[in-house]
């Protein structure tokens, strides 16, 4: 295994037992992520890629196979903070400030107040959010929110963003929007990216690389590296490269359909 | 300005079902009272009135009725008489200069006050510490929680000699701390079932959050569980300072206390002089309204400030 791996699941295996006998959330799934890719993971519900994200983040234990990350194992990396992981629902607190909310990690993490001043001021700059420090999250937008708890994420300068269908619950125009943002932040921040969602469009524009994955039992059925340009603006999604990779994706969601 | 008239229109159908109450009520002693004096009565003696309805006596000897709304001794008094009972135990108290003499309602409902404070704080203190317990061990959980839920079914009118006879045995003198300790048991439980729900209020994924910060069990009591189980803790404070008020007053009554609330009301039972009874009532719920605006208003400052309310 090359160092340039920062991710790396071999042969990873989850089976939860429920009632109804074991439902395998994952079978002999093996990924590389490399330093700097934008990996996507795409598929309906059940496949697994929420799990899968969740395994790299230590918030859920593998049965079977292994998982490195940073070259150390995920527990390891959770406890030396090696990623921020932003959910579906911003989650910001609404009795903190949405500066306070993204000093939340920094607190806990021991930084000085200085320096929580400097990076709460550095992360709120990075997402366009300068000026609403003092707002309490209630007076933003959901979109607005959303970009706070990325900043939340960002704060304490980790190496991988870990992002769970982040833009989910937002409307098309907000969502293109902030998919255009999240570009520009990851060429200027040159983060590792894994992002869960169930958009094609989504998908294909920000990817370097989309894992196509398929339920009952979760696995990955196909691995596309993007031939598109680091620069993409938004009307790229209308050019036949986009289009192409996006019908790609669409055949790998049906095939897997198809299996069961 | 607009919810003013509902609520009059309330209180005014209160008042004048009451002031209809009393002619019924007192008719009875308003008529033994003519009698003594010399007025004609019909039918004659207190004891064939016995077999005639209120209503009866009421009809026949219309002229009596309005005695029935200024005796000394009523069945049931008028609010006026209440309320002038009321001023008599207090603001006379107050102008004449003896705001604290024993006879006065503001001695007894600040020594029922005490009691009450004591044994809400005391009781909070229980409650929350209980529902730290239970959210973090599932043996507290176990172990707990059915005591709690047994010890709010036995009334508390039989336990409250137990805990006086119990605790004039380890040496504890006077009535204070046993009634803090009646008063703490009634309100611990609406803090304890508050905490436990507002403790466990934040979702699976703010909880995920923490743990992706490495964040020890410390830090997110403080920073997630705690701020997030603030308006459930007011929530509970309002009903347990109502309970804690009760329980002091139970507290009081059966025990042979001389001073609080409860033992006005007993007092003013066996002296039979119910408009002590029925003004120790009045200023019981006086009592418990002011405490309870003033956490309200306690909750709203402090939501306010959190900025968890706009």
């Amino acid at each position: 295994m090359t160092i340039k791996n920062v991710i790396s699941a071999q042969n990873l295996n989850l089976t939860f037992q429920t009632n109804d006998g074991p439902v395998h959330a994952l079978k002999g799934v093996s990924l590389d992520i490399a330093k700097g890719d934008f990996v996507s993971f795409i598929g309906p519900s059940g496949c697994g890629k929420t799990t899968f994200l969740r395994c790299m983040a230590d918030l859920e234990q593998p049965t079977g196979g292994s998982i490195t990350v940073n070259g150390t194992t995920a527990e390891a990396a959770r406890k030396a903070r090696a990623y921020g992981y932003v959910f579906q629902a911003a989650g910001l607190y609404p009795w903190r400030t949405i500066g306070r909310n993204i000093s939340l990690p920094l607190e806990i993490m021991g930084y000085s107040k200085a320096d929580i001043a400097d990076r709460v001021a550095r992360t709120l700059e990075l997402v366009e959010l300068a000026g609403f420090e003092k707002k309490s999250p209630w007076q933003l937008s959901g979109g607005m929110q959303q970009r706070a708890s990325i900043a939340r994420a960002l704060a304490f300068d980790a190496d991988i963003l870990l992002m769970d269908e982040p833009f989910g619950a937002l409307d098309e125009i907000v969502r293109d929007h902030l998919n255009e943002q999240l570009l520009q932040l990851w060429a200027r921040t040159e983060k590792t990216i894994a992002f869960v969602t169930h958009s094609i469009p989504e998908a294909v524009y920000l990817s370097t690389k989309i894992v196509v994955m398929s339920p009952r039992p979760g696995r990955i059925t196909d691995i596309i590296e993007s031939t598109l340009p680091k620069e993409r603006p938004l009307d790229i999604r209308e050019s036949p490269e986009f289009l192409e990779i996006a019908h790609r994706v669409r055949d790998g969601l049906r095939a897997g359909h198809a299996y069961d | 300005m607009k919810n003013l008239v509902p609520v009059f229109t309330v209180l005014a159908v209160i008042v004048g079902i009451w002031y209809l109450a009393v002619a019924p009520m007192n008719v009875r002693v308003a008529l033994d009272q003519a009698e003594r004096a010399g007025e004609v009565v019909v039918p004659e003696g207190s004891v064939p009135r016995r077999a005639v309805s209120v209503w009866r006596l009421m009809l026949d000897n219309s002229d009596h009725v309005a005695l029935g709304y200024a005796l000394e001794r009523p069945r049931l008094p008028t609010p006026g008489q209440v309320g002038q009972e009321l001023w008599k135990t207090t603001g006379e108290m107050v102008q004449k200069g003896r705001p604290f003499s024993k006879r006065g309602l503001i001695y007894h409902g600040w020594i029922t006050l005490q009691s009450t404070l004591w044994g809400f704080a005391l009781g909070t203190l229980l409650g929350i510490v209980g529902a730290v317990a239970i959210v973090y061990s599932r043996t507290a959980q176990l172990s707990l929680m059915p005591w709690a839920i047994i010890s709010q079914t036995i009334p508390i009118v039989a336990l409250a000699p137990m805990i006086i006879v119990l605790s004039s045995q380890v040496g504890i003198e006077g009535r204070g701390v046993p009634k803090a300790i009646i008063s703490a048991y009634l309100c611990f439980f609406p803090v304890l079932v508050g905490m436990v729900k507002g403790l466990r209020a934040p979702q699976p994924a703010q909880l995920d959050l923490l743990r992706t910060y490495n964040a020890t069990g410390l830090q997110s009591f403080l920073r997630l569980r705690l701020p997030a189980s603030v308006p459930y803790l007011f929530t509970s404070l309002k009903v347990g300072i109502a309970a804690a008020l009760v329980g002091t007053i139970v507290g009081e009554l059966p025990t042979g206390a001389i001073s609080g609330l409860g033992a006005r009301i007993l007092i003013g039972d066996q002296f039979g002089t119910p408009l002590a009874i029925w003004s120790a009532l009045f200023a019981a719920a006086v009592l418990a309204g002011a405490l309870v605006t003033l956490l309200d208003l306690a909750q709203r400052v402090t939501l306010k400030r959190m900025g968890m309310a706009p």
